[in-house]
C-alpha cells in the first residue's frame, strides 16, 4: 500500500504541508484565501525543534492499536485498501485512540470527536494533498517494502 | 474446526476477527445472555447523554456475523465440560474443538443493610441497565450513585441533565482512586462540580432505611434513586474447577487458560501488566478486544512469535475535560513535573529504575500515546529527550535514528 513517508533532511518546515492538509479538509477555490484568518488544525503536525523539522500523520499501521482500541467502532481499516477512516457519526470523542497511537498522529476535532489522516487520495493527481503541496520532497507518496 | 465463544462484547468480536484472518472456513457460534446485536459497553453512559443511539452504538456493523459467517445465540450457559468439550446453555448444549470465555465482568453489590427496602436501585453495566434507569429518571427525582470510579462518575454525566440532583458518595477519600492521584483527582472533582454533581467521600454508607442512606458518623443521604456502581468482578465461575482462577481466569501471553482447548479473553481474565510485571485484571475495552484477538488468531492455529503487551490505560472525559492516564500512578518513585495553569493542564510522569511507568493527564492530552508506548516498550529514557518529552510530547524526542524507523518505513 502507498503510504506517506517522510524525508526529514528535506523538511524546510515551512509548514505548506498543514495547510494544503486543513484546505483539503474545508474545501474552496483558493487557499491563500479559504485559510486567511482561520486557525488551520490539519491532520498532518510538523515538529520543530532545533533546526530540525519533519512532518507526522498517520502510518496507516498494519496493527493499528488505534483501530483495535477504539470502544465505539468508529475507527476501521478500510477495506479496500489498508487505509485507517474514521466515522465521525459513531465516534463520541472519548480519545482512546490519542491514548493508543504511539505516532501522535490522531487529534481532536473542531467538532468535538477525533481527527486523522485518512489519505486524500481522490484529488485530481491520485496524491494526498500534502504531498502534493510540499516544495521540497520532505514528504513523498510511495509503495515501500515492509521490513518485517 | 468448531469455535465456541461465550461472550458478544469487546473480546467476543476480537476473537471473531482474530479466527477469519486466519481460518474462513471453521464455524464459529457465539453465545451470549445479552439479547443484542455486539455493542459498545461504555457507550450507554452516551446513551443517556443523548450523544449516541442504539443503532449508533453498535460496536460492529449491522451485517457483521453474516459477513463473517458467525452463528450468533442468545441464551445463558450455565456449564462447560472439558473432557466431553461441550458447552451448556437452558436445554441445548454446542460442542466444540476451541472455547473461548468472554464473559467479562458483573457489578459488585455489596450486603448493605436495607437494601432490600430501597425500590428505585440499579447498576450500570449493561443496555438494558441504562434502560431500565432512563425508564426510572425525571426532573423530579434525586439521584444518588454509589462509587466514584469511572462508573458511577460516567453515569452522573449521562444523566445529570435529565434529573433534580446527583450526588456521587464514595469510601475513597478522592474520586476515580484507581488512576489518579490527589491533585489530579481534585481537580476533575472542582469540574464535575461545577456541573452541578455533588460528592460526599470518605462517606461510609452503614444502612439504608428506605429511601435514605445513613452514614458513618450519623449523616444522611435522601434520594429517589439508587445507582450502585462500587466496583466490578470478573465471571469466572463457569471455569471454576476447570482452569486457574486468581481473581480473574488466569491467561498467558496466547490468551490459553490452563484447561486444554480453552481460552480465555477480556474482563473475565488476570494477565500479566507490562508496566509493572504483575498479574492482574485490566478490565478495559481495549485490551478486552486485543486479547480476543490474540486469542482467535491462536485458536485458529497461527502460531505468532509476537508478544501482545497489556498495560493499565484509561481516557476518559467528564463535561468536556479530557483526562489520559496509563500505567500505575501509585508507584512511589515519581519523577512528576506539574504544570497547571489556568486551563486546567496537569501532567505527571512516574519514572522508576530508568523507565516510565505511568503518567496522568488531564486537560491537553495531545499525543499521549507516545507516553503509553514508552510504558508499553518499557523503553530506556537515556535514549530519548525525556525532558523535551514531558514537555511537549512528540517523535522529536527520539534520536534520527530511531525516528526514521517510525517515519521511514
Ligand atoms: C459504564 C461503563 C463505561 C465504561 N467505559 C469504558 C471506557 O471509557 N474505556 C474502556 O476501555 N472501558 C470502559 N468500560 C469497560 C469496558 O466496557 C469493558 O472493559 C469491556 O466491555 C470488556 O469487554 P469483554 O468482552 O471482556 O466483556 P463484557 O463487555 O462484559 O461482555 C461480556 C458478555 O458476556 C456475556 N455473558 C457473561 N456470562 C455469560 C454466560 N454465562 N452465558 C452467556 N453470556 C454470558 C455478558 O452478558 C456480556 O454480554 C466501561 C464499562 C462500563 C460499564
Amino acid at each position: 500500500m502507498k503510504r506517506v513517508y517522510v524525508n526529514e533532511q528535506w523538511c524546510l518546515g515551512c509548514r505548506l504541508c498543514e495547510y494544503y492538509c486543513a484546505f483539503a479538509g474545508i474545501g474552496g477555490a483558493d487557499m491563500a484565501r479559504t485559510l486567511k484568518g482561520v486557525k488551520i488544525n490539519p491532520r498532518i503536525c510538523v515538529e520543530e525543534n532545533n533546526g530540525i523539522s519533519f512532518a507526522v500523520s498517520c502510518r496507516h499501521c498494519e496493527e493499528p492499536l488505534c483501530v483495535k482500541s477504539c470502544i465505539t467502532g468508529a475507527l476501521t481499516v478500510n477495506s479496500d485498501g489498508g487505509v485507517i477512516v474514521v466515522d465521525k457519526s459513531r465516534c463520541v470523542g472519548c480519545y482512546t485512540c490519542i491514548l493508543s497511537c504511539p505516532y501522535g498522529a490522531v487529534s481532536p476535532s473542531d467538532d468535538g470527536v477525533i481527527q486523522k489522516c485518512e489519505l486524500c487520495v481522490k484529488t485530481v493527481s491520485g496524491v494526498p494533498a500534502c504531498v502534493q503541496g510540499c516544495p521540497n520532497n520532505a514528504i513523498v507518496f510511495e509503495e515501500r517494502c515492509v521490513a518485517l | 474446526m468448531k469455535y465456541v465463544i461465550i461472550g458478544n462484547s469487546a473480546a467476543g468480536v476480537g476473537c471473531i476477527e482474530g479466527i477469519r484472518q486466519v481460518d474462513r472456513e471453521g464455524e464459529i457460534t457465539v453465545i451470549s445472555n445479552e439479547p443484542y446485536h455486539t455493542y459498545s459497553r461504555p457507550l450507554i453512559s452516551y446513551l443517556l447523554y443523548g450523544k449516541t443511539d442504539e443503532q449508533k452504538m453498535k460496536y460492529r456493523p449491522d451485517d457483521f456475523y453474516e459477513k463473517n459467517n458467525v452463528n450468533f445465540i442468545y441464551g445463558n450457559v450455565t456449564k462447560i465440560d472439558s473432557t466431553a468439550k461441550t458447552v451448556e446453555y437452558e436445554t441445548s448444549i454446542l460442542v466444540y474443538d476451541k472455547l473461548l470465555v468472554a464473559t467479562g465482568s458483573r457489578a459488585f453489590v455489596p450486603p448493605f443493610a436495607g437494601l432490600d427496602g430501597v425500590a428505585e436501585r440499579y447498576t450500570f453495566m449493561s443496555l438494558n441497565d441504562a434502560k431500565a434507569l432512563e425508564q426510572a429518571i425525571s426532573q423530579d427525582k434525586r439521584v444518588l450513585i454509589v462509587g466514584a470510579g469511572l462508573i458511577g462518575l460516567k453515569c452522573a454525566e449521562g444523566i445529570a441533565a435529565r434529573v433534580k440532583s446527583v450526588t456521587v458518595a464514595d469510601l475513597a477519600d478522592r474520586i476515580l482512586p484507581s488512576i489518579l492521584d490527589e491533585q489530579g483527582a481534585g481537580i476533575v472533582q472542582r469540574h464535575i462540580e461545577s456541573k452541578g454533581i455533588k460528592f460526599k467521600l470518605s462517606a461510609n454508607i452503614t444502612r439504608f432505611e428506605g429511601n435514605t442512606a445513613i452514614l458513618d458518623g450519623g449523616d444522611a443521604i435522601d434520594f429517589d434513586i439508587l445507582v450502585l456502581a462500587v466496583g466490578v468482578r470478573p465471571n469466572t465461575a463457569l471455569l471454576g474447577g476447570i482452569a486457574d482462577i486468581d481473581k480473574g481466569i488466569i491467561v498467558n501471553e496466547k490468551s490459553e487458560t490452563s484447561a486444554e482447548n480453552i481460552y480465555a479473553a477480556g474482563d473475565c481474565t488476570q494477565t500479566i501488566d507490562a508496566s509493572s510485571g504483575k498479574s492482574k485484571i485490566m478490565a478495559l475495552l481495549p485490551n478486552a478486544y486485543m486479547q480476543g484477538e490474540i486469542a482467535g488468531l491462536n485458536m485458529a492455529g497461527f502460531t505468532s512469535t509476537l508478544k501482545p503487551r497489556f498495560i493499565p490505560m484509561n481516557a476518559i472525559g467528564f463535561f468536556g475535560l479530557h483526562i489520559i492516564t496509563a500505567g500505575g500512578c501509585q508507584l512511589t518513585i515519581d519523577n512528576g513535573q506539574l504544570t497547571i495553569n489556568k486551563s486546567d493542564n496537569y501532567r505527571r510522569f512516574f519514572v522508576d529504575n530508568g523507565v516510565l511507568r505511568g503518567y496522568i493527564l488531564i486537560g491537553n492530552v495531545e499525543k499521549a500515546g507516545i507516553y503509553t508506548s514508552l510504558i508499553r516498550e518499557q523503553i530506556p529514557l537515556v535514549h530519548i529527550d525525556f525532558e523535551l518529552l514531558k514537555e511537549k510530547p512528540g517523535l522529536m524526542a527520539f534520536s534520527r535514528e530511531d525516528r526514521a524507523k517510525k517515519l521511514t518505513i
